[in-house]
């Protein structure tokens, strides 16, 4: 299991005994701007496999990396610096929904499924499609190489009335 | 063209910058996740000074965010990197309005944003909300997160129904910080008065009542689930609240779907009949009487009107039956939404919607005042929405700079000039450095009791920590 699969794995499995505290034991909730730690751990034990990936900015720049099988598509954001802006607030601890990215129907379709911790807070995701995902749950695989992964615009004041929300998600604090 | 020049002042802590030519400055008014990230993308092109009112920054994700969601605090690493950037200067314990007022600011800076949220509260407005066993969200969820104006609350925990008013997620906050087991809370920052209170708690049932019917509650899923979830607690709900939901299933776009299901599924299980504790939603209720004992001394219970709705979706409307219910409880929260007040005489502001009027941003007929987060928008939203909110903010500033609508060629003294008018009226500021003390002194604290942190809870002990 790659080491971005363990960590999601474990993730998951912390939610679901600990899914009252959702807190992550630190080898596994990675502080991004913290330490490096956990990119050390990913890179030991990834399978050398370089995959390129393609971001399709909100400004309709497209931004090309290679990254590495095993890393999230958070990871690959943050490794490489990508200028997105608010990108992973949470730091991939899924208490978020800034990652969300949307998927070509065909590469959405190889997935692995969605946990109900995942599609909780993805419900929450402004401008929610039915190819999309939270890009700290997706790791990169060989098979996805080539992949055109959109970010979806994020709420903005000139094109909400701030006495409406989206349709999608129900007005919360 | 501008040069940046830093300078290193000798002259003590808070003076930077003495050139005259140094760019252009802009602050901003509140040390939360609004003015961080306010910050954070106006220090791509201008030097920013951020001024708040307490000794430590970050605001509602200190005392907003319940102790058990960590992970929600995480943006603090973030804000972290912001107050420590060379062009970023954090000025705690200094209140504006009071120490300094916003016309000063305007002239010291070319731009100020107004990022202050809402530290008031709606009130119900009915009879008897002023009784002891009242609160509102804001301070009951202040106290157990260690807001110093809280500290004295006391809540009295000794008996068994606390009834909540509202239905939103900080709502749910409350009723499961209420029944959680101790030992999930123990290793948390939430404060150690509040960890005691809450271990000796009588509380053992509470009811979170709503105007309005199931596919109106304004939760999220997340946090429904938690207390779906919660140890040695069963959902009790009233299956005639839920009367015709089912049908209205299919229509409903994925989340409130999902959201409706996970409650409903809630209704059907109820849970563990063994268990202590039990907790349960009551719609089409609203508040019209708090209660007071023989003695008139205290709440003893609370008065609901029972609503019909007209209508249907988020834009159904509660309307009036006539009908009367009485609740017998000690513990009553008002949880219906935080509210913004205004700061300044100076600062044009909207009484009925509570903000602050604004155009994108922009404050109504004040050039070189701008708004973000709550108070330009309301007290709604998750973290993120704030983010984006205050990008947008930093955008329209920037863009207004470069359109030449601020005028950038006269230079501004900034915080030199605030510091030393702060200096006269025996105020001085907190630096992010000091703050950094501050936070030290907190997780050195909370090692020895086993938690993440034990917060300060008087200004001036975080004052003489700050400053030593």
């Amino acid at each position: 299991m790659s080491a971005c699969a363990l960590r999601v794995f474990l993730q998951r499995a912390a939610h679901q005994t600990f899914s009252q505290t959702r807190a992550l034991p630190q080898c596994v909730s990675g502080s991004y701007t913290h330490s490096r730690a956990i990119n050390t751990l990913t890179h030991s034990l990834r399978a050398e496999e370089k995959v390129t990936v393609h971001f399709l900015n909100r400004d309709g720049k497209r931004i090309s990396v290679k990254a590495l099988t095993g890393e999230s598509l958070l990871d690959i954001v943050v490794n490489n610096d990508l200028d997105i802006d608010g990108f992973g607030a949470c730091e991939g601890t899924l208490a978020c929904s800034t990652c969300h990215l949307i998927f070509e129907e065909a590469v959405f379709k190889k997935l692995g499924p969605i946990s109900d911790e995942e599609m909780d807070m993805l419900d929450l995701a402004y401008g929610l499609t039915d190819t999309s995902r939270l890009g700290c749950q997706v790791c990169l695989r060989k098979d996805l190489d080539g992949m055109i992964l959109r970010v979806p615009d994020v709420i903005s004041d000139a094109r909400v009335d701030s006495e409406k929300e989206s349709s999608t998600a129900p007005p919360k604090v | 063209e501008w040069s940046l020049c830093v300078c290193v002042c000798v002259c003590g802590p808070g003076v930077r910058g003495l050139s005259s030519s140094s760019g252009p400055r802009v602050c901003i008014v509140g040390g939360g996740p609004a003015g961080f990230y306010t910050a954070q993308q106006l220090l791509k092109n201008t030097a920013v000074d951020i001024y708040e009112r307490l000794p430590v920054p970050f605001g509602l994700v200190r005392f907003g965010v319940a102790p058990d969601h960590p992970e929600v605090k995480n943006v603090i690493n973030t804000f972290t990197q912001t107050g420590q950037h060379e062009r970023c200067s954090f000025h705690g314990n200094v209140n504006v309005g009071k120490d300094v007022t916003i016309d000063e600011l305007r002239q010291a800076y070319h731009a100020v944003v107004l990022s202050y949220g809402a530290e008031g509260n709606r009130s119900m407005g009915i009879p008897g909300e002023g009784l002891p066993g009242v609160f509102s969200a804001k301070d009951f969820v202040g106290w157990y997160n260690g807001l110093p104006s809280n500290k004295e609350l006391h809540p009295d925990l000794s008996f068994e129904t606390a009834v909540i008013l509202g239905q939103g997620n900080v709502a749910l906050d409350v009723a499961r910080i209420l029944l959680a087991p101790v030992e999930m809370l123990k290793e948390t920052d939430i404060t150690q008065n509040a960890l005691e209170a809450l271990a000796g708690s009588k509380v053992r049932r509470v009811l979170i009542v709503g105007r309005r019917g199931p596919l109106q509650i304004a939760c999220t899923i997340k946090e429904l689930r938690e207390m779906v979830n919660l140890p040695n607690t069963r959902a009790d709900m009233l299956p005639a609240d839920f009367e015709g939901i089912a049908e209205a299933l299919k229509d409903l776009p994925r989340p409130r779907k999902r959201l409706t299901e996970l409650m409903m599924k809630a209704v059907k299980e109820g849970g563990d009949d063994k268990a202590e504790k039990c907790w349960g939603f009551r719609f089409f209720r609203s508040p019209v009487e708090v209660l007071a004992g023989a003695d008139g001394k205290r709440a003893t219970g609370i008065r609901l009107a029972l609503n019909k709705l007209e209508g249907s979706g988020e834009s159904a409307r509660a309307e009036v039956t006539g009908q009367l219910e009485d609740v017998d409880c000690g513990l009553i929260i008002s949880s219906i939404g935080y509210k913004s007040i205004p700061i300044d005489p100076a600062v044009p502001f909207d009484p009925r919607r509570a903000i602050v009027p604004n155009e994108m941003g922009r404050v109504q007929d004040t050039a070189g005042l701008y708004c973000s987060g709550w108070v330009k928008r309301g007290p709604t939203g998750v973290i993120a929405t704030t983010m984006n909110d205050s990008f947008d903010t930093a955008r329209v500033l920037i863009q207004d700079m470069e359109a030449g609508k601020l005028d950038l060629s006269v230079n501004k003294p900034g915080a030199q000039a605030i510091t030393a008018l702060l200096q006269t009226r025996g105020v001085r500021a907190v630096l992010f450095s000091q703050w950094e003390k501050i936070n030290a002194a907190e997780e050195k604290r909370g090692k020895s009791l086993g938690k993440a942190r034990e917060k300060l809870l008087d200004v001036d002990e975080m004052l003489k920590i700050a400053w030593s």
